[in-house]
C-alpha cells in the first residue's frame, strides 16, 4: 500500500493507493492515524482514489480508525471512492457511517 | 512457486520446505482437460504473504477463461478473505500449518475450496455485520463479503478437523451492478 500526507489548514489529507489489505495496508493505517493525531490534526480525509482494493481487514481497521478519531473528538470522512471500494462500502451499510465526498474542496469545507 | 504436475509430495519432504522460504510449497497446474475445466491446487504455508500467491493463481485462470474484469475481481476479494480466514482464525498464522486451495472453472462456474489445518468453527457464531448495533465492530465482516460476491458459500470440515469452505459462483448470473448477486 502507498500512502502520502498532506495537511490543507486543519485538515490532515491522507492519500491511500494499491491494496489495503490483511497484514500489511490495515497496520498501515492505523499508523497514519495514530501519527495524525499525534500531530494534533483531528479533522482527517482519506483519500482513496489509488485504492484498488481493500479487505475486511481494511475496512475494519478503517472502521476502528472512525471509532478512535471520534473519540477524540475529530472527523474521519472519505474521499474518491472507486466503484468497486463503494460497492464494498455499500454491502455492509458502512456507507451510512463514513461521510464520502467526490471534491476534495467540498470534503475540506465540511469538517 | 514451481510447477508441477498435480502429484502431491511426501509429507516429510514437504514439512521440510515449508519451514525455509516465503512461499514454501505451491503445486500450480492449470490443465483445460477434454470436458473444457480449467483446475489448479496450492498448498501454501500460512503466512499473510502467501495471500497474494492464491490470488495470482485466481487471476491465471480467470484470464485463461476468459472472465470478465469485473467477475475475476469480486471473485478474487472473496478467495482473500477465505485465505486470510485459514491463515489467521484456521491456522493462528502458524507458517508450519497449511492452507490448500483449489480451484476448478468448468462450464461457466468457479468453485473455490480453501482448506485450513485448525479446529473448525460453527459460522453461525459470527454476528451479523450489517446490525446497527455491529456496523462499528472492528470485525467479522469476511465471511459476509464471501457470501455477498460469490453465489454459494457453504463450510464443512476436512478428515482432520479443520474447515473447508466451497464458493461457487456462477459466471453468466453475474451482474455488474449488483456484485456477487
Amino acid at each position: 500500500m502507498k500512502s502520502n500526507i498532506r495537511d490543507v489548514g486543519d485538515t490532515r489529507i491522507i492519500e491511500l493507493g494499491g491494496k489495503i489489505t490483511i497484514g500489511t495496508g490495515d497496520v498501515r493505517i492505523r499508523e497514519l492515524i495514530s501519527q495524525a493525531l499525534d500531530d494534533s490534526k483531528k479533522d482527517i480525509l482519506f483519500d482513496l482514489g489509488d485504492v484498488t482494493a481493500i479487505d475486511s481487514s481494511g475496512i475494519g481497521e478503517m472502521v476502528a480508525c472512525y471509532t478512535t478519531v471520534t473519540k477524540r473528538g475529530g472527523q474521519l470522512k472519505l474521499m474518491h471512492l472507486s466503484p468497486k471500494i463503494n460497492d464494498i462500502l455499500q454491502v455492509t451499510q458502512l456507507i451510512t457511517v463514513f461521510e464520502v465526498f467526490d471534491d476534495e474542496r467540498e470534503a475540506l469545507g465540511s469538517f | 512457486m514451481g510447477t508441477g504436475n498435480g502429484r502431491a509430495e511426501s509429507r516429510p519432504e514437504r514439512r521440510h520446505r515449508l519451514k525455509t522460504p516465503l512461499i514454501e510449497v505451491a503445486i500450480l497446474s492449470p490443465l483445460m482437460n477434454a470436458h473444457a475445466q480449467l483446475r489448479a491446487n496450492l498448498v501454501l504455508a500460512s503466512r499473510f504473504e502467501n495471500i497474494e500467491v492464491a490470488e495470482r493463481a485466481l487471476v491465471d485462470l480467470c484470464r485463461r477463461a476468459g472472465c470478465a474484469d469485473d467477475e475475476e475481481y469480486w471473485l478474487v476479494t472473496a478467495l482473500r478473505e477465505a485465505v486470510a480466514n485459514a491463515v489467521r482464525h484456521g491456522n493462528q498464522q502458524d507458517p508450519d500449518r497449511c492452507v490448500r486451495v483449489a480451484y476448478t472453472i468448468s462450464n461457466s462456474t468457479v468453485t473455490i475450496r480453501v482448506e485450513d489445518e485448525g479446529h473448525g468453527f460453527d459460522p453461525a457464531d459470527i454476528p451479523d455485520p450489517t446490525d446497527p448495533e455491529n456496523l462499528l465492530r472492528p470485525s467479522g465482516r469476511g465471511i459476509f463479503y464471501m457470501r455477498q460476491f460469490m453465489n454459494r458459500v457453504d463450510f464443512g470440515s476436512t478428515a482432520a478437523g479443520g474447515t473447508a469452505v466451497v464458493m461457487v459462483k456462477d459466471l453468466a448470473s453475474n451482474d455488474k451492478d449488483h456484485p456477487g448477486v
